[in-house]
């Protein structure tokens, strides 16, 4: 196999990542603009970060942005869990291929379905769109995304670990805490930080079930843009970028380390007669 | 684990004593896995103290009966009993076995005392009570360096050996042992059988181990059953099932066996006389036939009991194959002998290799005669 990187191969790459990042690094570059003008640069500035931090509605904005992420991760990831610890052990129920298809639909539904099936069920229930209503439509689609996760992890895990703790006299749910839960831990993190995420930056379910007094970031930043691209939106986007490139790194550098380890202790056992 | 002098093997047969109090009873036991049956209307009596082996290929139903037993599946009709007890709807985690799993089933994020004493911190043990017991493991299997090591910093044999003394922390009434040494090499497979014999003996448990290999339960059992399809098809010591095998399946399945079709000629309490189609020789063993007169049967010999030559012997009508050398496998300590009868059929002859022979006597494509002891063969009828 051809390995080296000919011609061709190094200007498609460079064309496909010049397209990826371009515009996101003209974005954050144009945050530091001291002009007004997000097209014209006139000097290095950090007056919009203030300014960003001083605008109350886009604080109010991003705040209950955090507080629905977070809430969502850790609910969803319960749940997502809970599914795929089922769909994992009880391989004979009735219906379990439906159940197992089901939980991949949302992933490939469009989110303007998702969006407008959870608000006509909401005016339904006569439920009142705000807060609460943003929080339930996150958590339902992110908990088919931790499901997924914790299922590809649940397919490599040894159940006869299970079985010996049971054997040793550990009962069943304190083995899922002892034994199940810190093995498969990894991919139950991952599956948070997706679900979080996913929350995040969620814009169009979001403008479906959302109500008074609970604008999301994203909608925020979307309903100002309509009226003209500001710094401000750059400077929040550049601190969005941030967060969600810091945590792919600290998630790609800890199952890295966890590989090198693994491989490390490997060597050791076999050096060892 | 190994001492400087082997226990003395005792006389242990409870199963010959009728006055023997059984300690595990599969009673009518029958198991289904939906339309599958993997055990089928089975009966067993295990003795206390007793190392005790199942035997048979795999789908025989082996590790179903002793997942029963450790209470990881419920049988679908029939009973078992553990010292008098119904274990029905007893969970794993109340019952008096312990089990070594084939893949150890290491605690992967604990080193190898955490391990160890995982079973004794679910009792709720003093701490220094456990401490004690997981130092008396470590020096049980030879592993007191290794203590804070995980799993995966340790080979195979070492993993192994945690894996043994975890099954072994919390002192069972009756440990299982589930293809406990499928993932060694050979050297350190027989090494660990011995350990594993004398450990037995020491701690005097009862110890049921299933495998699927003949030699393994020769060596470590008191007693072995031999399944297959879901049912046990004889219970014995390793030297009956290998002298008296009950069926051609048993025969075949332990060591190496010539099994010849034959009819029966005449038969008497202590005596049966056989013809092989194509054989002029006449074959007499010195046993009761289970056949009558006129009925099909198989004559059985083991390759070691028949004695090779190139000269004819005295008595040529009884007991004396002649055939030509079809084949030589030369196996160092052996020479196994592949013989082509005048009927056809090739048997195989053993011939152990007590002197350094330059050249064989015996070769390729050489007459020779087999002969036989009246008591060397076996008559069977399945």
């Amino acid at each position: 196999m051809n390995t080296r990187l000919t011609w061709f191969n190094a200007t498609s790459l460079t064309l496909g990542f010049l397209f990826l990042y371009v515009p996101i690094l003209l974005l954050v570059v144009f945050s530091f603009n001291e002009s007004r003008l997000v097209t014209v640069w006139a000097g290095f500035s950090t007056k919009w970060y203030v300014e960003m931090w001083n605008n109350q509605g886009l604080m109010d904005a991003a705040w209950v942005t955090i507080r629905i992420g977070l809430m969502t991760a850790t609910i969803a990831t319960v749940l997502g869990t809970l599914g795929a610890l089922a769909l994992n052990r009880f391989t004979r129920f009735p219906g379990r291929t439906l159940f197992s298809g089901m939980i991949y639909a949302p992933l490939v539904m469009p989110d303007v379905i998702t969006g407008l099936s959870l608000l006509l069920l909401f005016v339904a229930m006569n439920f009142a769109r705000g807060f609460w209503t943003v929080l339930l439509a996150h958590i339902t689609f992110s908990m088919c995304y931790v499901a997924v996760v914790v299922q590809s992890r649940l397919v490599t895990f040894d159940r006869s670990m299970e079985e010996a703790a049971q054997d040793l006299g550990c009962p069943p749910v304190r083995t899922f805490f002892k034994i199940t839960l810190p093995l498969i831990l990894p991919a139950v993190v991952a599956g948070w930080m997706l679900a979080l995420t996913l929350s995040l930056d969620d814009l169009v379910i979001s403008s479906f079930v959302s109500g008074p007094g609970a604008t999301t970031l994203p909608m925020k930043i979307y309903s100002q843009v309509r009226l003209g691209v500001t710094p401000e939106i750059n400077a929040i986007s550049t601190i969005l970028i941030g967060i969600v490139t810091a945590g792919v790194i600290v998630a790609s550098l800890m199952t890295r380390r966890a590989e090198i380890e693994r491989k490390r202790a490997e060597r050791l056992a076999a050096a060892t007669p | 684990m190994a001492k400087t002098l082997g226990p003395v093997k005792r006389s242990f047969a409870p199963w010959n004593d009728p006055a023997a109090k059984p300690y595990i009873q599969y009673q009518g036991i029958t198991k289904r896995f939906g339309d599958f049956v993997a055990v089928k209307d089975l009966d067993l009596t295990i003795y206390e103290r007793e190392f005790f082996a199942l035997l048979g290929p795999s789908g025989c139903g082996k590790t179903t009966l002793m997942r029963m037993l450790a209470g990881f599946e419920e049988p679908t009709e029939g009973r078992i009993l553990l010292d008098g007890q119904d274990m029905a709807g007893i969970p794993p985690y109340r019952r008096p076995t312990n089990m070594m799993f084939q893949s150890y089933a290491l605690f992967p994020h604990m080193d190898v005392t955490e391990n160890i004493a995982f079973g004794l911190k679910q009792d709720k043990l003093p701490k220094g009570e456990i401490d004690a017991r997981v130092q008396e493991m470590l020096k049980l299997v030879k592993l007191e360096p290794f203590a804070k090591r995980k799993p995966h910093q340790m080979s195979g044999g070492q993993r192994q050996r945690v894996a043994l003394a975890r099954s072994l922390a919390k002192r069972p009434k009756v440990l299982l042992l589930d293809e406990p040494l499928g993932a060694l090499d050979k050297k350190l497979r027989e090494e660990t059988q011995f350990e594993l014999t004398d450990l037995q003996y020491e701690l005097g448990m009862t110890f049921i181990i299933v495998t699927h290999d003949q030699e393994e339960a020769m060596t470590l059992a008191d007693r072995i059953a031999v399944m297959d399809k879901g049912k046990i098809v004889q219970v014995a010591t390793p030297a009956e099932i290998y002298e008296e095998p009950n069926t051609r399946y048993v025969a075949d399945f332990i060591g190496n066996i010539n099994i010849l079709d034959a009819g029966v000629t005449a038969s008497s309490a202590d005596a049966t006389k056989l013809t092989v189609p194509g054989i002029p020789a006449a074959i007499e063993v010195s046993r009761a036939c289970p056949a009558s007169v006129g009925d099909a049967a198989f004559f059985a010999i083991r390759p070691e009991k028949m004695h090779i030559s190139l000269d004819r012997p005295v008595e040529t009508t009884v007991n004396a194959l002649q055939g030509e050398i079809w084949d030589i496998a030369y196996l160092g300590d052996v020479s196994i002998y592949h013989v082509r009868l005048d009927n056809g059929s090739v048997v195989k002859a053993t011939v152990t290799n007590a002197t350094r022979l330059v050249e064989r006597p015996i070769t390729w494509h050489d007459k020779v005669w087999l002969t036989f002891a009246r008591d060397a063969g076996l008559v069977l009828t399945a």
